[in-house]
């Protein structure tokens, strides 16, 4: 599954028309009628979510899925000038660029090492590494768990972000090196020839050529760790560190029986995420499947 | 996905002192950070199995395979193995299916079929915990989705949450909303590099539309299902963070996953060697299904 560059990028943004003609007439209609409600179908629950947070608890008792009669923003203004939900947002940021950062550093060092080195072993550490590949978190937490605290990281935000870069190298080490080695050999060999070493090669030349494929693996190892649970789950306690997945819980945890207020906590937590999805869609939607069809 | 190459040399270049030292500092911090916190724990995950361990001080009371036998004839994890089948079942008997018709009809130029890609992707890229939540609002028979359903048809509200027969059935919803987007995209981009001369000579040998979908895009989109139907599989089998805030496991434990089994029963009881012994046996699940399915279906691809 290694096509040349990016089979997905250039046609998501439906660049050259798939096969088959515009359907005419009737059926045309039906398919678009079809969809419609498809699309009613996917966005009613996000809908409902963000307008019952509008709304008293009565009102939405009354009326779960309507506009709400009288618009409470209290609701939504609460969430937004308390600590909490900035905290959350914030934890969740400097953990998910942390990992993003440190992925990209150790993957895209290991890949060129694979990519343009041959020693002894090589094959075999490549395998090795790849085998990450082959099973989630899940499997190993309590290990991980009971590692974790013998190497004092329990409650920190490194217990969460050295994990989560740990498991993210297998598939970006893959990635990498099949894009490095996609570079001209040429330019490897003139190099050297100029008596540039692999280090000025890989930092001037395979970086700043390799741009599309390092945000692919930014977007999968960020996406990953903003929308993490398992693993703060487990490693962290202070509610003062919790990432939003995990203060959302909390929160629901808490105001249990209020819906409206948890819904507005809902729609404000998942807001970034949708706001993100909304202005780099084409790279969102380019990262997150070609990284599942070239891996 | 791919294992040790064959197929790639590298022209022959003696390793020079460069080179050394490059790989010196180059490989290291991946390969500890690997071992550390992705090998090892797998490895003591094995070693743990054994024992029936509370995590402090050393594990030291060997019980063989008691962590195993106890999982063998226990009615809640066969309940979750069952679950996590039925999410297998329905991804790839509803869900795929769906998928790909939605796929043949965005694929084509029908108005708004960006829009209509995003919008179904769109879930994908919300968190499981939250999707999680807004569907245990729409499933709560005194307040969403579900109370306008019963008030509608003048009858007592209905919590499925709490339906101990059908509650599982919520979970499945769920993964439906979320995942069948991502696999559309796939079948979309699988599409889009199907070459449009083959469908157009063959309307012009007078093949009809399901002749045409059937012997050219299918075999043509043979890849990208055998890439779909691999991540629903292993997607299916490590679901955990939509059955927290959805169902959290009850009720009367009957919609756990293998993950969500481990967590209750393993991890928020701190017992570590049995709770390994349930993540070996997804281990082996997962690694016996991914070596199985590559050497069976992808080969070629």
């Amino acid at each position: 599954m290694t096509e040349a560059a990016y089979p997905i990028t250039e046609t998501t943004t439906a660049a050259h028309e798939p096969a088959g003609r515009r359907p005419r007439g009737f059926g045309s209609i039906a398919i678009f009628a079809a969809l419609i409600v498809l699309a009613g179908v996917v966005l009613i629950p996000i809908l409902a979510t963000a307008l019952n947070g509008f709304k008293e608890l009565g009102d939405l008792q009354a009326n779960p899925l309507g506009l709400p009669h009288v618009w409470v923003w209290k609701n939504y203004w609460d969430v937004l000038t308390g600590y909490r939900y900035w905290q959350v947002l914030g934890n969740s940021l400097l953990i998910a660029l942390l990992t993003v950062a440190l992925t990209l550093a150790l993957s895209s060092m290991a890949a060129f090492a694979f990519a343009h080195l041959r020693f002894f072993g090589d094959r075999y550490l490549f395998s090795y590494l790849q085998l990450g590949l082959l099973f989630p978190v899940a499997t190993a937490i309590l290990p991980l768990f009971i590692k974790i605290r013998d190497l004092g990281l329990l409650d920190s935000y490194w217990g969460v972000i050295l994990p989560q870069v740990a498991f993210s190298l297998a598939m970006a080490i893959l990635l990498l090196r099949t894009a490095f080695r996609q570079l001209p050999s040429e330019l490897l060999d003139a190099a050297m020839m100029d008596g540039c070493g692999y280090f000025r090669y890989f930092f001037y030349v395979t970086l700043p050529l390799s741009g599309p494929i390092l945000s692919t693996v930014a977007v999968i190892s960020f996406v990953n760790s903003w929308n993490g649970y398992l693993l703060p789950l487990v490693v962290l306690n202070s509610e003062s560190r919790y990432p939003w997945t995990l203060g959302l819980m909390a929160y629901q945890g808490q105001y249990m029986t209020s819906w409206q207020l948890v819904l507005a906590f809902i729609t404000l937590t998942i807001l970034p995420a949708i706001l993100m999805f909304l202005m780099a869609q084409r790279y969102i939607v380019a990262g997150l499947t070609a990284g599942a069809v070239k891996a | 996905m791919s294992t040790v190459e064959t197929s790639y040399v590298e022209p022959a270049r003696r390793m020079s002192a460069n080179g050394w030292t490059t790989l010196v500092v180059f490989l290291p911090p991946a390969l500890l950070l690997f071992t550390v916190f992705v090998a090892l724990p797998m490895a003591e995950a094995a070693w743990y199995g054994f024992y029936n361990w509370d995590g402090y001080n050393r594990p030291e009371k060997f019980i063989g395979l008691k962590n195993y036998g106890y999982l063998i004839g226990n009615a809640t994890f066969t309940r979750s193995l069952i679950n996590n089948g039925l999410i297998i079942v329905v991804s790839l008997l509803i869900q795929l299916p769906l998928a790909l018709g939605v796929a043949l009809m965005v694929a084509g130029r029908i108005a708004g079929a960006a829009w209509f890609r995003m919008i179904f992707f769109l879930p994908y890229v919300l968190a499981d915990v939250a999707a999680g939540l807004i569907w245990r609002f729409m499933f709560d028979g005194g307040f969403g989705l579900s109370s306008v359903i019963t008030g509608a048809l003048g009858l007592q509200p209905y919590y499925l949450l709490a339906d101990k027969n059908w509650a599982f059935s919520a979970v499945l919803i769920v993964v439906l909303w979320k995942y069948f987007g991502f696999h559309m995209m796939l079948y979309v981009a699988g599409l889009q590099n199907i070459d449009p001369s083959l469908l157009e000579a063959a309307e012009m040998d007078g093949a009809s539309p399901f002749q045409r979908f059937w012997h050219i895009t299918l075999p043509l989109l043979g890849p990208m299902i055998r890439l779909s139907v691999f991540f629903s599989v292993v997607g299916a089998l490590q679901l955990f963070d939509i059955i927290v805030p959805l169902t959290g496991g009850g009720p009367f434990e009957t919609t756990n996953t293998m993950v969500s089994y481990l967590y209750y029963f393993g991890i928020t009881r701190m017992r570590v060697g049995f709770g390994s012994a349930v993540g070996v046996v997804l281990f082996l699940i997962c690694v016996t299904f991914a070596f199985g399915y590559r050497r069976l279906f992808m080969r070629d691809d």
